[in-house]
């Protein structure tokens, strides 16, 4: 993107509130797109099983992976002080909902193919974790840039 | 953009206890804020047209009718890679080099549409083309060409984790940014770049999957 520095009016840059309290928090994004990649990659994993037998090991290793990381964030995220907390719940709530929508359709999907039991528990427990990760990934994003009396 | 539109300005720095949103930050010389137009995050009134291609695509799903999931997953990986490759080669050079006031006006009408249709365009796609793969046969581990398959979900694999973990706690952080009583531009100008940067490199894995499905297509 070509730079438009030359148009930003001076006191552009400097770093606010915000910007000062982003070195006390934890690193939640890289844990949650860490934990997104597992879930992405379990589930390429079985979906190029498909029509044969699948061996659900890595698979249900990675899924594994990504709960224990999903979890270590949700605790590094419960233990920050000072943090926009109901914008974060209040983004949690809506992204939640979003996801649980998408997810709701890929489960029905499976469902619909009569996929075997422990291919779907499997899958299901992947959308979970993933409807649980995405929207804590979105509203963390959007909470550690707002004021902490942000409502 | 009309004087009654304009509810807010972008500063650089934390207002001072009790100052106007409307004043200067120090040292502006002469440079006014640029105001912020009023705006939706989540522009309520699309919903309904989200809704009505969910519904679609469920329908598609369910009947397993081959022209409907065609439409899906071919409509919607096409208006997908055609958005990601526009704004990350096009809008996005154009963004940067238009003036501050410009850009926040652009952003405040453009980024909540996108929030509303990439994710709708992307459940279209995968949803639909899965199931497309499943219905013909592509998805069985026997098809001859059943790597070329697994790699185009590599790929996709790889720009879902991009889009999710970067492009769209970006396009959200931004529009939250624009909402505070006193934005800031910088970090607004630099969640700005994720976006465009990340669209641009996910339009770009799309060719790979547009070349790896045309391919799939003539065999």
């Amino acid at each position: 993107m070509t730079t438009a520095t030359d148009t930003l009016p001076p006191g552009f840059g400097e770093p606010d509130a915000e910007d000062l309290r982003q070195a006390d928090l934890p690193p939640v994004m890289p844990v949650a797109i860490v934990t997104l990649a597992l879930i992405v990659s379990g589930g390429i994993v079985v979906a190029a099983q498909y029509g044969r037998i699948a061996h659900l090991t890595i698979p249900t290793v990675l899924l594994g992976l990504a709960a224990v990381l999903l979890l270590v964030n949700a605790v590094l995220i419960a233990r920050i002080k000072a943090f926009a907390w109901p914008v974060f719940f209040r983004v949690l709530g809506w992204a939640m909902l979003a996801y649980a929508v998408i997810a709701g359709i890929l489960e029905y999907v499976f469902v619909y193919d009569h996929t075997p039991a422990r291919l779907l528990a499997l899958f299901t427990a992947m959308l979970v974790l993933f409807a649980t990760d995405v929207p804590l990934m979105l509203s963390y994003s959007v909470a550690r840039w707002q004021p902490l009396d942000a409502t | 953009m009309t004087d009654t539109a304009v509810e807010h300005v972008v500063h650089g720095e934390a207002p001072p206890a009790g100052e106007p949103a409307s004043t200067p930050p120090p040292g502006a010389g002469g440079h006014g804020p640029p105001p912020v137009p009023n705006f939706n995050i989540v522009p309520v009134r699309a919903l309904p047209i989200v809704a009505v291609v969910l519904i679609g695509l469920v329908v598609a799903i369910s009947t397993n009718n081959l022209w409907a999931l065609t439409f899906f997953h071919v409509a919607g990986g096409g208006l997908w890679t055609s958005l990601d490759l526009f704004l990350g080669l096009v809008l996005g050079p154009i963004m940067g080099s238009m003036t501050i006031p410009a850009r926040v006006e652009f952003t405040t009408k453009f980024m909540p549409k996108m929030l509303l249709i990439m994710p709708t365009l992307v459940a279209m796609t995968l949803g639909a083309g899965f199931q497309l793969a499943r219905h013909v046969g592509n998805l069985e581990a026997t098809y001859p060409h059943h790597g070329w398959i697994v790699a185009s979900m590599v790929i996709v694999g790889v720009m879902s984790v991009i889009a999710l973990g970067l492009l769209e706690p970006a396009n959200l952080a931004v529009l939250f940014e624009l909402k505070k009583p006193r934005p800031n531009g910088e970090r607004i100008g630099r969640l700005m770049k994720v976006f465009i940067y990340t669209a641009g490199i996910t339009g770009l894995m799309q060719i790979a999957t547009i070349l790896i499905m045309t391919f799939l297509a003539s065999r």
